[in-house]
């Protein structure tokens, strides 16, 4: 309520700022608007921005910090007694106090103390949140009434003004580089929570995945194995049937289209894989699970083949189907960018379409489809939603492409999903999954667009 | 055979009758016309291509010099909307009829481009290409000579034949031109048509190649499309001015240079427009 | 000596055989690139075609006409007409007995039973909605048409054969028996399935609708756009026209590019360690939902505006500086709003992408099995893909229709947001 009463204020001193800025620049030169420094609106948008600006920058700052002050001043007027328990039971009782503060029940008596804690939380979020308003609007108020005095004809608001829309040019800029330092330390930070409990070694070089572990300690195998070879072959397996799926369609689809067809089935088949690269991935995953599974099962049986429901092949078949559009797209490129000149070289000495294919274009495109394969592979590894809905979660160490096996994607995604408690080894252990997924596709995609640029660079 | 026909060119009237004693045409030429989908690109070409002699097209940009020389090894088949009329013909056989295969009529009817085009391949794979694809060989020792005779007559055999596994991209200009040429020639071609052999290239290098096109003129007949008059004049035995998309006058390369029929030529040899 | 044999080589009839071979060589090759095409663009027609071939009949819904009398003794006996009455009336009761009362015969409590079950559990709430609309009904009798169950729907669709037996089949004899009933008094029809357009999740597959989930969608992607779309444009501009070639914003610009590239999923892990457990942001959120996938739709859409920005020639900014325009004023007066149509067609394909992503929401719990619609931004909330992911897991073949339902419902919205794209990129496209 106060934040919306607050983000209105802002609204509208920013819009007065403005409105009284171009006005109070107009009137220090007599209307005479060739005396000033820079065109009116501009000391509109600097009166604006000193209004609004510093109170939004607050109110950014506070409403990112607020739960966490609130929490900490609600923890420290608790008995000591009562936060001094281990990191596990800290984290129940701020639950529940959000959780009575939210006014969801928890399914026990509350505590009185906490009963008192949550409603010293509720109250001292209102307060922040009145006060915010009214430091808030002080703020705009008085940042707009400096601005305004500093409003003069030589005052130079443009250059102000842009100086402040760079500022805030980079900052977006950096945001994409502050995505990656946040990836990177959320994957490495809970990782190495995870290897304190689990061996690294013993994670990455294990043949035993089962990561159910006992939720009290004196049940039986309280203990998790985390070995997670088995993961990364059955993701290998999968990888590898949607490669033998993709690769040669889609290669085969970019070398026709771009060598053969004539201009009017070029117009209609392209928007056809561009619909198959624009199909979400759990339609792919409905299809993989509910079509493609039990089509191949049956297929398996009928030739006398025991093949489990969730085969690795079903999921891996519809993921190349997937992946086809990604690698002709990708190979279309890498084609058309072959100088026309090499195709000329080898049409004048007699070759026919398909030796100049093989034998020039294709040799000369080869760095380009490597790394558009490699592009490939790392979709295909980091892909979850069908190997979720049509891999299955047993945890086999197989080549058989008619037995089931699970991906490290598929079981990041069920370990994650649900309530779960964050600091159990099960919970920290899709962390070393994603970190190990995320250093293979990124390595893979660093080596592919480093060779493609190579590749660019050669032919431009 | 009588070489000139009567044709609505009036430069071919007036075309010097020695031409006819002259040795018999390797290609001949009648009322060729080229369209670039509704753009006439050629307007009625008529000319003979003799053998073992150099005939050089010239003429300004745009003037149908090198759509012409393209549809004498059908190289204008991989345009697409492109349409040629008329006959032309490699020892009295239409190119474009039915016996005639454009894959075979390339390999009779080689060609060397403006821009050295050699293949991301190793020297000694780009010149057994040709041959192998054409099946002119099939063991090693047959490969190996092929590919020393073939550098041998385009000049570069002393230049590569210790770096034969080396990329011909890794070449000079000159050279890959040369090498480019060499391919050519590896494939025992009839014709050799070159397309500005050496737009690219500095004038060292050019003056190489243009050493070579006369030594090559022994074993093949040659044509070749050049902007620069000088090196027309110095390496060809006919000369072929063409001009908005017809051809203006066919001459022994002395006759255009020194008396040019046609007043348009003569604007263009002595400098005043193209 | 190979080289000096030219000519008779090619005439001779070896040549010939040889071009001949080298000839099929090159149909087979064409045929292959043929059959590629072709086999992609089979596959999209099968995946396609299953979906709407198990999907369409989801459009419907089985209705059937009871006869209802609105007893006053069994809804309001003290008859205060009170609100909070009406809304507890056991309309339960009212649908069972005009059901006994159509079918005497059935008398045994077993089958008795059997027979309530041709009816949703939600057919007495669609009578408390009547009740509550309109208290007048109490004490008249009127003729409703009511939700069947998802297993006489299916029955009625021909999913559930007779022919088997009753074992092993979801509708029992007796049910057969009282549905062909009620069909021979025109008692049974298919209607327009509007729940599953309005309806939150159910456990019924009748009562299931896309409606929170569309909802839950709609919000985050506002998220989403309100997010990416500034700062994509801001990083885009940045990059492309002031920022200086150096190591930095090299380094900058092979970010971008991985950061494309990055599987979603781990999109979802970072949302989950910092949104959620660093911030504490509610779990199923929408504005969380928003923030990752504005993440991660951020690198297209930069990418997409760099493209559209370096279109723009530069002889516009030298005219715009030309005449004394700042470099910011250039590019916000004349470079942006030429390069405006490619930075809206690259935002509409990051919007479609960002609408088909199911994985990193999983991850930050927008997987939870929500009824009710989603009334802001941090109400929990989930979204059609995640909707389309949790019906699938669902047994019932009722359930298995809705899905490919609402998978033809997400495909309508990606194709109408790319048609929009297409649209955009033709009536603006402009060369240079």
């Amino acid at each position: 309520m106060q934040i919306t009463v607050l983000l209105l204020v802002l609204v509208g001193l920013t819009a007065a700022g403005y409105y009284m800025g171009r006005a109070s620049a107009v009137r220090a030169v007599g209307g005479r608007i060739a005396a000033l420094h820079s065109v009116p609106a501009y000391y509109g948008v600097y009166v604006a921005l000193w209004a609004g600006l510093p109170a939004f920058l607050l109110f950014l700052v506070w409403g990112a910090s607020e739960n966490w002050i609130v929490m900490q001043m609600v923890l420290g007027a608790l008995p000591q007694n009562m936060t001094d328990g281990s990191e596990q039971s800290l984290s129940l009782l701020k639950a529940d106090i959000l959780n009575i503060a939210a006014g969801i029940s928890t399914g026990r008596e509350p505590d009185p103390v906490v009963l008192a804690a949550a409603e010293r939380y509720n109250m001292l979020r209102a307060l922040g949140d009145w006060m915010l308003l009214a430091i808030g609007s002080a703020l705009a108020v008085a940042g707009l009434s400096y601005a305004r005095g500093r409003i003069a004809p030589d005052l130079r608001a443009r250059n102000l003004v842009e100086r402040v829309i760079n500022v805030f040019l980079v900052g977006c800029s950096l945001v994409a580089i502050l995505t990656t330092a946040g990836i990177v330390l959320s994957l490495v930070f809970e990782a190495m929570r995870f290897f304190t409990v689990y061996p690294i070694f013993d994670f990455l070089f294990g043949l035993q995945w089962s990561p159910q572990t006992a939720i009290r300690a004196d049940q039986v195998g309280s203990s998790g194995s985390f070995g997670a070879v088995p993961l990364f072959a059955g993701t290998l397996l999968i990888t590898l049937i949607a490669m033998l799926v993709a690769v040669p369609v889609g290669l085969m689809s970019a070398i026709y289209m771009s060598e053969y067809a004539p201009p009017r089935v070029r117009a209609t088949m392209k928007p056809v894989l561009e619909i198959l690269a624009g199909i979400p991935t759990v339609v792919y995953g409905f299809f993989a699970a509910l079509t493609m599974a039990p089509f191949v099962r049956r297929l398996g049986e009928s030739m006398g083949m025991s093949v489990s429901s969730e085969s690795a092949l079903a999921a891996g078949f519809v993921m190349g189907i997937m992946i086809i559009p990604f690698v002709s797209s990708l190979s279309d490129d890498v084609i058309n960018s072959v100088p026309q000149s090499l195709r000329d070289g080898s049409y004048g000495l007699g070759a026919t379409r398909s030796e100049t294919i093989r034998q020039v274009v294709l040799p000369a495109a080869l760095p380009g489809i490597v790394a558009a394969v490699m592009l490939a592979i790392s979709r295909a590894i980091g892909e979850t939603m069908i190997v979720t809905m049509a891999a299955g979660l047993a945890a086999n160490l197989t080549a058989n492409p008619l037995q089931a096996v699970t991906t490290v994607t598929t079981q990041i995604a069920t370990l994650l999903v649900g309530d779960q408690e964050f600091d159990s080894p099960k919970t920290l252990s899709a962390f070393g999954l994603g970190l190990v997924l995320f250093v293979v596709t990124l390595s893979l995609n660093m080596i592919a667009l480093r060779v493609v640029q190579k590749y660019r660079e050669k032919y431009d | 055979m009588s070489i000139q026909t009567r044709t609505h060119v009036k430069a071919a009237e007036a075309t010097n009758p020695q031409a006819a004693a002259a040795p018999a045409a390797k290609m001949v030429a009648r009322d060729v016309k080229v369209f670039y989908g509704a753009k006439q690109a050629l307007k009625g070409i008529n000319i003979d291509i003799l053998e073992n002699k150099v005939l050089a097209l010239i003429g300004p940009s745009g003037c149908g010099k090198s759509t012409f020389l393209r549809c004498l090894n059908r190289m204008n088949d991989t345009i697409d909307n492109c349409r040629v009329e008329g006959l032309i013909s490699l020892d009295g056989e239409d190119v474009y009829g039915r016996r005639i295969d454009a894959v075979q009529l390339r390999a009779r009817v080689g060609m060397v481009f403006q821009k050295p085009n050699p293949f991301p391949k190793s020297i000694y794979d780009n010149i057994v290409y040709g041959p192998r694809i054409h099946g002119l060989a099939s063991h090693r020792d047959e490969m190996d000579e092929i590919v020393e005779t073939s550098l041998k007559r385009a000049g570069l055999w002393n230049e590569v034949k210790d770096r034969l596994r080396e990329p011909g991209t890794g070449l000079s200009g000159g050279q890959q031109q040369r090498l480019c040429i060499a391919r050519a020639i590896a494939v025992s071609p009839e014709v050799i048509l070159m397309d500005e052999p050496c737009s690219a290239l500095d004038p060292i290098a050019t003056a190489h190649i243009e050493e070579l096109i006369d030594e090559l003129r022994e074993n093949y007949t040659i044509v070749i499309v050049t902007h620069n008059m000088q090196q027309a004049a110095r390496v060809s035995q006919k000369t072929a001015f063409f001009h908005l998309g017809d051809m203006v006058e066919c001459d022994d390369t002395e006759e255009i240079f020194t008396n040019p029929r046609d007043e348009r030529t003569q604007g263009y040899i002595t400098g005043r427009y193209g | 000596m190979a080289i000096a044999r030219p000519g008779s080589y090619y005439l001779s009839e070896g040549y010939a055989a040889r071009l001949r071979a080298r000839y099929a060589a090159e149909q087979r090759f064409k045929a292959y690139g043929i059959a590629a095409v072709a086999a992609a663009a089979v596959m999209l027609v099968v995946l396609l075609g299953t979906i709407v071939g198990q999907g369409y009949t989801a459009f419907w819904q089985t209705q059937i006409r009871l006869e209802i009398h609105f007893d006053p003794a069994e809804i309001d006996p003290q008859g205060t007409r009170d609100r909070s009455v009406l809304a507890t009336a056991n309309t339960m009761k009212l649908v069972r007995d005009s059901l006994a009362a159509q079918f005497p015969d059935i008398t045994e409590r077993a089958e008795r039973r059997a027979l309530y079950d041709i009816m949703s559990s939600g057919a007495p709430f669609q009578l408390t909605r009547m009740l509550l609309d309109d208290p007048s009904l109490i004490g008249t009798t009127r003729s409703v048409w009511l939700t069947a169950s998802d297993d006489v729907d299916q029955f009625i669709k021909g999913y559930i054969s007779r022919d088997v037996p009753e074992s092993a089949r979801r509708v029992s004899d007796l049910q057969i028996r009282a549905v062909d009933a009620l069909a021979s008094r025109n008692a049974v029809e298919k209607q327009f399935n509007t729940v599953l357009f309005t309806g939150g999740d159910s456990r019924e597959p009748e009562l299931a609708g896309i409606g929170g989930a569309i909802v839950g969608s709609f919000l985050t992607l506002l998220v989403t756009l309100a997010l990416s779309v500034p700062i994509g444009v801001a990083a885009a501009i940045y990059l492309e026209e002031f920022a200086p070639k150096n190591r930095w914003t090299d380094l900058i610009e092979v970010n971008i590019n991985n950061l494309a590239a990055v599987p979603s999923i781990v999109f979802g892990l970072l949302g989950l360690a910092v949104f959620l457990s660093v911030f504490g942001m509610p779990r199923s959120a929408p504005v969380v939902g928003g923030l990752v996938l504005a993440l991660m739709t951020l690198p297209t859409i930069i990418i997409a505006s760099r493209a559209a920005l370096k279109a723009v020639p530069p002889s516009i900014r030298e005219a715009a500086l030309g005449v004394g325009a700042s470099r910011l004023q250039a590019v916000l007066h004349h470079v942006l709003p030429l390069a405006m149509p490619g930075i809206l067609t690259g935002t509409i394909i990051g919007m479609a992408q960002a609408l088909g992503e199911t994985a990193p929401l999983l991850m930050i719990g927008m997987v939870a099995f929500i009824v009710d619609i989603p009334g802001g931004f941090t109400d929990s909330a989930t979204v059609l893909p995640v909707q389309i992911f949790m019906w699938a897991d669902s047994p019932e073949r009722a359930f298995l229709e809705r899905t490919s339902a609402a998978i033809m419902i997400l495909l309508g919205f990606l194709i109408a947001m790319n048609a929009v794209a297409v649209l955009l990129r033709k009536k603006f496209e402009r060369r240079w």
